[in-house]
């Protein structure tokens, strides 16, 4: 892939005295002068409320925001009147969980999710199981970090509602099956929900071959603003679902005492839209698709293999998730012995190295691994051979340190 | 700075008064749920003065070290002078903690908040020692 580093404005910086290296991008991507621009170039020229005005300027500004929600479709092959602008991923899946939960679960339905979701796909469902009286199962995951498909197949039945699953986990980083999780549970009755925050970003995704039925991820772990994310939903399901948020734009008729739906995708899109930030991710999306995303798999893999080499030579360092870069996206989460990993945050981060270390929202999770949390390091597309090395050799200091 | 002074590095080692005491008048267990670090403190109080001190506990180095540097601090002193006690008084013992690390520096200080608090509800609290 070409060097993309002079696209990204904050990469120039220091932290500590040292440039900056950024492995944090799970958390957040860093955002090219591309989308940035975009943003501003917005509110500068052409900034209206969306969807009302008979004046050029919101005709302008809602051709913006419409053209977004195109280049998104585009990206993961679905129909621009099934990508939903919501605020991210969290506000995506509280969405399904109400209105979905609404129209699909019923008292003793099961819904399925597994041990290493996030907070975000995890507490939606727990709070919906327990409005409905619904029962809420995990799938465990093996020795190596995947899922367990035999203990998914067990805990699948026609009683299934919703199967709830992450396409890569934000800890072990294991790429889920979920072509053949969908198969499985269509099989049965049951829909699939997929939480694809830190796959969209970093791998080719196109929602036909998934297979699944809801998809949700956030603007700014690929490239673009923060306030803004995607739910995809197939048409026949949201035209079921009732709304979530109501009040304006999403209905058609109003009187006192009722109203009626406007179509999709507004009848999900309350409220005055976050409309610069999805001029902002349809810009990041342009990036990301000049770069290539199989380019841009590509290149993690290959970084993801270095970290994972490094580490692995380190006899001091515990590697949680499957060890095969191919199985898994550019996030490593492992542990010094003996050392809490916030003292490792923290020892990096005076070389100008920014990593994450806690449990990343997915407390039962680091249970099962029996530790309180983990150091975490995650690659994008900026990022170089040459700073894994010098993480790794960061990391050899702060085992002197402390070790 | 190095947010890793000797000092921080030499009592995460080498802990001070740490352990468990056989009849504590005091009890207690404060814990930073999100980072998963635990410090528990046993306090023995005669004529109002604290006669002696053991933590116990687990987490970052920082978190740790407050807490051995805390029990030589406390040792010795009229319960009246620790209720005046300020947290900055054990940051600065610590030789300046950086803004992200402070709520580890500071849980050893709540706990002490927790102890003194019990002290004077009750005179006495044991807390069983649950967080094993």
């Amino acid at each position: 892939m070409r060097n993309v580093r002079g696209d990204f404005p904050v990469l120039a910086r220091t932290v500590n005295g040292h440039p900056l290296v950024y492995l944090d991008s799970a958390a957040t991507a860093q955002k090219p002068i591309q989308v940035i621009e975009a943003i501003a170039r917005f509110y500068r020229e052409a900034n209206a409320n969306v969807h009302r005005g008979l004046y050029a300027l919101s005709v302008e500004a809602t051709e913006l925001y419409e053209n977004a929600r195109k280049k998104i479709a585009a990206l993961i092959g679905a129909r621009p009147e099934e990508v939903i602008f919501t605020r991210g991923t969290t506000e995506s899946l509280n969405l399904l969980a109400y209105s979905l939960g609404e129209a699909r679960v019923r008292e003793g339905d099961g819904i399925l999710v597994t041990v290493m979701e996030h907070h975000a796909n995890l507490i939606p469902w727990q709070e919906l199981a327990r409005r409905k009286g619904a029962a809420l199962s995990a799938v465990r995951i093996t020795p190596d970090g995947e899922l367990d498909m035999d203990d998914f197949r067990r805990r699948l039945s026609a009683r299934t509602a919703v199967v709830a699953v992450t396409h890569i986990s934000n800890v072990l980083g294991t790429i889920n099956p979920i072509p053949e999780i969908s198969r499985e549970a269509h099989r049965v009755g049951a829909l699939v929900v997929v939480d694809a925050a830190q796959s969209i970003p970093h791998l080719p995704v196109d929602v036909r071959e998934l297979g699944c039925d809801f998809l949700a991820f956030s603007g700014h772990k690929m490239l673009g603003p923060t306030g803004i994310g995607v739910l995809w939903g197939r048409r026949e399901l949201l035209e079921e679902m009732p709304p979530f948020l109501t009040g304006g734009e999403m209905i058609r008729e109003v009187w006192i005492d009722r109203a009626t739906w406007n179509d999709l995708p507004y009848k999900f899109e309350a409220g005055t839209p976050p409309i610069a930030q999805a001029v902002g991710l349809g810009a990041a999306v342009e990036y990301l698709a000049g770069l290539g995303m199989e380019e841009v798999r590509r290149h993690e893999e290959e970084l993801t293999g270095l970290l994972l080499e490094g580490l692995k030579a380190r006899e001091y360092v515990e590697i949680y998730g499957p060890r095969e870069p191919q199985k898994r996206g550019g996030v490593v989460a492992f542990n010094l012995r003996g050392i809490h990993p916030h003292d490792v945050a923290t020892l990096l981060d005076q070389e100008g190295i920014a990593i994450r270390a806690g449990h990343h929202c997915a407390q039962p999770l680091h249970r099962l691994l029996g530790v309180p949390a983990s150091c975490r390091a995650s690659v994008y597309v900026y990022n170089t051979p040459e700073e894994i090395e010098l993480f790794l050799a960061a990391l050899d200091g702060v085992w002197e340190q402390l070790g | 700075m190095s947010p890793y002074e000797d000092l921080i590095i030499d009592h995460w080692r080498h802990p001070r008064n740490k352990g468990t005491l056989p009849d504590p008048d005091v009890d207690v267990t404060e814990a930073n749920v999100p980072c998963g670090d635990v410090v528990r403190l046993q306090l023995k109080v005669r004529n109002g003065k604290v006669e002696d001190v053991r933590f116990d506990g687990r987490g970052c180095a920082i978190s740790m070290a407050s807490a051995s540097l805390l029990t030589e601090m406390l040792k010795g002193k009229r319960l009246e002078e620790l209720e005046k006690m300020r947290q900055e008084e054990l940051l600065e013992a610590l030789g300046g903690v950086i803004k992200p690390r402070l709520n580890c520096a500071l849980l050893p200080f709540r706990t002490l908040r927790k102890a003194l608090e019990a002290l004077g509800e009750t005179g006495s609290r044991v807390d069983p020692p649950s967080y094993r």
